[in-house]
């Protein structure tokens, strides 16, 4: 056998997943694994039916309602006329192509990317897909995943394949010890904040470095969920005993022997001593703070004791105008600083931060504690096992003492696609991902942070520094 | 689904500077509820373009009489964030064949190919002399020549850069389903190998 050329863990899934590579065309890529929901997927279905071709391998799809389902009731019809048809359209599909659904109510039921690691669905080395950006959350345990359009949906329920151009690659390595009140969404909100919402646009990330390595998986899927929100086609993090560990036992994960045979292949996933990244950037733990974002786009991020800039300390200036739009549609003047800031509106939820070490986060910190009264506080569980989990360790109590309201799973206010919106020009610090104008509602205003963040301003009713909170 | 084929293209554009337009602006989420690709036009920009009283907002460039055109020219970092392919069907369904701006957020020029809009990136120079000719005359004649890989704004050229395979796709109506419907026999020997 010819030496091969040293190869990042990426490249290395990728070149195993091509089923065919032809001059002047993409790659043929495998696709492991293909998540589905009720708002991407109707039209792709559609395709199938008007081209007369069944689901390729309906073993490697898993469908569940998360977008645009009630958090509240859902064991009754959904009241919304045109949600509930989009959810009727999926059990439709589903059960006419044959593919498994976790629908409202079934104890798997919840967020398509918490679910797929609980599930153990979501496995090392493997190509994952869903008609979602933040298919990228899947990458923490060390494969290739990604968000695709519905026309792709409907390219690998035909044919289990995807046509894709081999994306550059980036590493991006953090080392050292996290400073108190520090957690993962601080990490990426930090990152993107450095090399803005389109910093990593063309690239496959690799988060690695002594810090990512301390981290939970759960932490890690928080930092790989948002790999999109700097415009990455997706993000990960190679293998390690912490990922066999979170995997053993899963539903879905392969089993006793069986399992101890897969991890001796998954600690082969690692980048090759030699490999080469297009771009490598690298950063000290010790400089992260906890986060905020202040702006309309999740590179407008801050040190939560910073002031906003001004438009004059901008790099560029073709950002002036869009700075300035974004800043007025928040509310909010340059150089002024956001602590102390009121707050109406937090949510605890979402793909990003909706798992149960997130709860657990947030109802250590407020235990004994009651809500701000200028604040409305929605706790929105990413799965119904999350639900279940937390339940049974007595957190809905906490959250029910504190005066939090505590849903069901799905992904809410994150989009307010359902009936979970912030109205018009309140405020909602978020563990959520975008900050996009209007995405929590029409006119809604968010400040994205972590977990702590958010629990800490639920309490005093604004945003706080959580190193001063007592 | 094969789409209109397109190879030229003789238009006035409609120019949007702003920079890091996000899909949900593009098409807000409340907006997605519908189980068919046609008809999200309506709602395209819908939060710039309307009211909370559903009233046109004057000085949105889709609201305003001057501008017209098949091409939408916008700032950098153009459909950002979400995966929504019906950003896409939207700014199709309006009409727009072809979106021009200096840098596209991967998922949504994927998108927009596998429907039969074209996405242009051009220099940040070229794209600045874009939105000056068209703020200046929207009358302006652009001219999309997808064969020679140029688009001539008045009387200044740029080539632009396009895969050959995705090039050929959109000059023939051509999908990506049509060349992995072609593969099966080897996706299926490949599928059971990886079982």
């Amino acid at each position: 056998m010819s030496q091969q050329k040293p190869r990042t863990i990426f490249e290395k899934i990728w070149d195993a997943h091509v089923v065919k590579r032809a001059e002047g065309y993409p790659d043929a890529l495998f696709i492991d694994r293909h998540f589905i929901h009720e708002v991407t997927s109707p039209q792709a279905f559609d395709g199938l039916r008007k081209r007369n071709i069944p689901v390729f391998n309906t073993n490697r799809t898993t469908a569940t309602a998360d977008h645009n389902v009630p958090t509240k009731d859902q064991h009754l019809p959904i009241k919304e006329a045109l949600s509930r048809h989009q959810v009727e359209t999926l059990r439709k599909n589903c059960q006419e192509f044959g593919v498994e659904l976790y629908d409202l109510g079934h104890p798997y039921q919840g967020i398509v990317h918490i679910i797929g690691p609980e599930l153990g669905l979501t496995q090392p080395g493997m190509t994952i897909v869903c008609g979602d950006s933040h298919t990228s959350t899947h990458g923490a345990f060390g494969n290739i995943a990604f968000g695709i359009g519905t026309s792709e949906v409907e390219q690998v329920l035909a044919t289990q394949c995807i046509l894709q151009y081999r994306p550059k690659t980036m590493k991006i390595e953090i080392n050292g010890a996290l400073a108190k009140g520090v957690v993962s969404k601080d990490i990426i909100l930090y990152i993107i904040s450095k090399i803005s919402a389109s910093g990593a646009t063309g690239f496959f990330v690799e988060y690695a470095g002594d810090t990512i390595r301390n981290l939970s998986m759960e932490a890690r899927m928080t930092i790989c969920n948002m790999s999109i929100e700097m415009g990455a086609r997706g993000g990960l993090i190679a293998p390690d005993e912490t990922t066999f560990n979170y995997m053993r036992g899963r539903k879905f994960a392969p089993q006793g022997e069986a399992f101890e045979q897969k991890v001796a292949d998954w600690k082969k996933l690692t980048t090759d001593e030699g490999a080469t990244y297009d771009v490598v950037l690298q950063y000290d733990a010790a400089d992260i703070a906890p986060m905020i974002t202040y702006g309309t786009n999740p590179g407008m991020g801050m040190k939560v004791t910073d002031r906003i800039p001004t438009v004059e300390e901008l790099k560029e200036i073709s950002e002036h105008a869009s700075f300035k739009k974004s800043l007025e549609y928040m509310g909010l003047e340059q150089g002024a600083s956001l602590l102390g800031k009121a707050v109406d509106y937090v949510f605890i939820g979402s793909c990003t931060n909706a798992r149960i070490e997130d709860l657990r986060l947030v109802a250590d910190m407020v235990k004994g504690k009651k809500k701000a009264e200028n604040v409305e506080v929605w706790v929105i569980p990413g799965s119904k096992q999350v639900e279940a989990q937390a339940i049974s360790e007595g957190l809905d109590k906490v959250f029910e003492a504190a005066g939090f309201e505590l849903r069901s799973p799905g992904c809410s206010a994150c989009l307010g696609m359902n009936e979970d919106k912030v109205p018009a020009g309140k405020y909602c610090i978020s563990t959520s991902n975008r900050n996009f104008e209007g995405r929590q509602g029409p006119k809604s205003r968010t400040f994205l942070a972590s977990p702590l963040s958010a629990a800490a301003a639920a309490i005093t009713g604004r945003v706080t520094d959580v190193r001063e909170f007592n | 689904m094969s789409k209109d084929k397109f190879t030229t293209l003789k238009t006035t554009a409609v120019p949007l500077p702003n920079e890091n337009i996000d899909t949900d602006q593009i098409i807000p989420a409340r907006f997605l509820k519908a189980t068919t690709r046609e008809g999200f036009g309506d709602n395209l920009f819908r939060d710039w373009r309307y009211d909370a009283d559903n009233n046109p907002i004057a000085g949105f460039v889709l609201n305003d009489k001057k501008y017209s055109g098949k091409i939408l020219v916008a700032g950098k970092n153009f459909g950002c964030g979400s995966s929504r392919e019906h950003a896409a069907w939207a700014i199709y369904d309006f009409g727009f064949r072809v979106v021009v701006s200096s840098f596209f957020a991967d998922i949504f020029k994927n998108n927009a190919l596998n429907n039969g809009l074209l996405p242009i990136v051009v220099s940040d120079g070229f794209l600045k002399q874009m939105l000056e000719a068209i703020e200046l005359n929207p009358k302006t004649e652009i001219v999309v020549d997808l064969v020679n890989q140029i688009m001539q704004v008045g009387a200044v050229k740029e080539s632009f850069e396009i895969n050959a395979y995705k090039k050929t796709c959109l000059m023939n109506g051509y999908d990506d389903i049509d060349y992995l419907l072609s593969l099966n026999k080897e996706i299926k020997e490949f599928d059971v190998a990886h079982a």
